[in-house]
């Protein structure tokens, strides 16, 4: 009888090519994704070295970090970036990469991307040089972001020295209340697994909650498994993963499907296999989150207030919390609703897909954005924008005062023009409020798009559980 | 990679816990395509305050950073690790660190060694009372020291630590390996995707 394995010991052996005592496993890399920021230095260390890419046919490129969300037609203001995006373009062109360009309507966010063709799949390996590729954990893969020399080591040789990580079960049990999303759910674990919770580990996210939820929304989940601390976060593939992908691009399709679906259906982790970490989290007391802090596990329930430092439990949680409101510019005590913001960001790869702008619809459908906000929406693909247009949210967006832009990484880490100023509030659907993450000074709350979306009307933020 | 034996100085000590990839370097400073230059960008929006430890004078060109729990969490951005190396950190000794900065340091050949935290504030302490007080790390040996007086052993990656003392390409290791990768290619399913036909013109807008 062979031991119970988790999913994550049934990818791993598929792929590990060479495994030596004392020695990291040599894992082979199935999809590589590449982007303009990460990349660079790694295509450098090829030709320094006379090295090739080994499989160009496994690897894929697009430009999302730092391409303006502005009409692309006009010259690219910013020297860097522009220098940035050509050198992309000369090495793929040099080793034969296929590279979704600004002008391809396949363009967007890496993490967008892969998925809504179908190049992501169940049980497969994939990389990028960001850290949000945990993303693609939504359909049962395991995927994780890598630095740059790493980036270099498997356009080389299509493989990653890994050593084997602990795995972590993250099951989340009961019902959603109305009005509360994915996004709430991952903020909720991460508030209670903290900012390293996860270190060392891959997470699986299994119950109810998970299961009920759609393709896109266990993408907004998987993608923020990072911001707790674990390179990897995955979702067992089930009918709904299968469905998703049933004649996307590169499904496989006819007697292929059918055999690939029958894999699939082994992907999970077996009955009684042994997690190194399990937490439980009731979903039925989960509310719509708002960060108030400078991590993402600094957030409480729309309906709280801004924490008191003084009831940390240790001094050093307790300074961090300090430091933090007074970088967010807050008092403890103050109700999150009474909270007023300046910009609202609704895109990124955490909530930039076509059923985030599709919710965020439905609060802003014949509203106005309050006077004193500035909102934009940020579509996370060329293909989800041409969706939204579609379908006439754009329509929707621009009636109520949002700006509409083309798609990329925009304001979720400013690398591109949209920035927030110094002392800016954002309500942002976005992963990150990191101390100046989007520009500066910026404070930055993290929300979801619904969350996002009532705000921008309100000017303040909301309980949408109130409005919908 | 250069090797890593010994690293011997004093330390810079931030004292701070969960410090992201996006404070050590601002993403503003990713657009460059080079991999060195990065140092006098390193905690850019932070050393706009003259008094930050980075800016104060004792400190400057210290090979050792300590940090509280979780350094370098947050973005994988492999700059962050260039610009502590090339504001002269050799090594930094932490409570804990985020993965991916970590892997990442151990493939520029930065040294990171993770303390018990009573060790981590005890070395904190001493190094803001002491500025030009002397750490010696031996990577062999595997211990912190100073002096004679105190000595702390610290866990290391077997592999690692022989990388680093060896100062060895880790993509040179793997293609030692090339026929497992080729054999493993022969025998990996023929149904997975491939961007073979990805193309890269069609579907144009505009």
């Amino acid at each position: 009888m062979t031991q119970p394995q988790t999913i994550v010991d049934k990818i791993w052996e598929q792929h590990v090519v060479h495994a030596e005592q004392g020695k990291p496993d040599l894992l082979y890399i199935d999809l590589h994704l590449v982007h303009e920021v990460t990349s660079p230095q790694a295509f450098d260390g090829l030709r320094m070295t006379n090295r090739s890419v080994r499989r160009p046919d496994l690897t894929l490129a697009t430009v999302d970090h730092n391409v303006p969300t502005t009409d692309r037609t006009l010259p690219n203001p910013d020297p860097l970036s522009t220098q940035q995006i050509e050198v992309l373009r000369t090495n793929c062109n040099d080793f034969d990469i296929p590279l979704w360009d600004i002008f391809d309507l396949r363009q967007g966010i890496v993490h967008i991307i892969s998925p809504e063709h179908g190049l992501t799949q169940p049980g497969m390996t994939i990389v990028c040089g960001d850290s949000h590729t945990s993303t693609h954990g939504a359909f049962g893969a395991l995927a994780f972001g890598i630095g740059t020399s790493e980036v270099e080591h498997v356009l080389a040789t299509q493989t990653l020295p890994q050593s084997r990580p602990k795995t972590m079960s993250v099951e989340v049990t009961g019902e959603l209340g109305v009005g509360v999303t994915a996004k709430d759910v991952i903020l909720a674990i991460i508030q209670r697994t903290g900012v390293d919770g996860g270190v060392g580990h891959v997470i699986e996210y299994r119950g109810d909650v998970i299961r009920n939820l759609s393709m896109e929304e266990r993408m907004t989940v998987c993608n923020m498994t990072i911001e707790g601390g674990a390179r990897a976060g995955l979702i067992a593939p089930d009918e709904k993963t299968f469905q998703y992908l049933r004649g996307k691009e590169f499904s496989p399709s006819g007697l292929d499907w059918d055999r690939q679906v029958e894999n699939w259906k082994k992907l999970v982790s077996d009955d009684g296999a042994i997690f190194d970490k399990s937490i439980v989290l009731d979903g039925n007391n989960i509310a719509p989150h708002v960060t108030w802090g400078t991590t993402p596990a600094q957030s409480v329930p729309v309906s709280d207030v801004v924490p008191n430092p003084d009831d940390a439990t240790t001094a050093s949680s307790r300074e961090t919390a300090q430091r933090a409101l007074k970088y967010m510019g807050l008092e403890a005590g103050t109700a999150i609703t009474d909270i007023g913001i300046d910009r609202v960001f609704i895109g990124s790869c955490t909530n930039g897909r076509i059923e985030d702008l599709r919710r965020a619809a439905t609060i802003i459908d014949g509203q106005k954005v309050s006077s004193s906000v500035n909102a934009m929406i940020v579509p996370g693909s060329g293909k989800v924008k041409q969706q939204a247009e579609e379908e006439g949210l754009d329509v929707i967006f621009k009636d109520a005062g949002f700006e509409w832009r083309e798609p990329g990484c925009s304001m979720c880490l400013g690398m591109n023009p949209d920035i927030l100023l110094p002392q800016e509030r954002c309500a942002s659907t976005s992963n990150r409020n990191f101390e100046g993450r989007q520009g500066a000074g910026g404070r930055t709350h993290l929300v979801s798009p619904e969350m996002a979306a009532a705000a921008a009307i309100s000017g303040n933020f909301v309980d949408v559980r109130e409005i919908i | 990679m250069k090797e890593v034996k010994q690293v011997r100085g004093n330390a810079i000590p931030l004292n701070r816990a969960d410090v992201d990839t996006d404070q050590i370097i601002p993403k503003q400073f990713l657009k460059r395509i080079e991999r060195t230059g990065y140092g006098e960008f390193a905690f850019f929006d932070w050393r706009k305050d003259d008094d930050f430890i980075t800016n104060r004078p004792q400190y400057q060109g210290a090979p050792i950073m300590l940090a509280q729990q979780n350094f370098g969490c947050g973005s994988s951005r492999e700059h962050a690790v260039w610009a502590l190396e090339d504001m002269g950190v050799e090594a930094i000794i932490a409570p804990s660190f985020g993965d991916i900065f970590r892997n990442n340091c151990s493939k520029v050949g930065l040294l990171t060694i993770q303390l018990d935290q009573d060790d981590v504030d005890y070395l904190m302490s001493r190094a803001e009372e002491l500025p030009e007080g002397e750490i010696v790390i031996n990577l062999e040996n595997q211990t912190v020291m100073i002096g004679s007086d105190w000595s702390r052993q610290f866990k290391i990656d077997e592999f690692v630590k022989h990388r680093l003392l060896n100062g060895l390409d880790d993509i040179g290791i793997t293609l030692a390996n090339e026929e497992k990768i080729s054999s493993f290619e022969e025998i990996r399913s023929i149904f997975l995707p491939s961007t073979d036909q990805a193309g890269q013109d069609n579907l144009k807008i505009n």
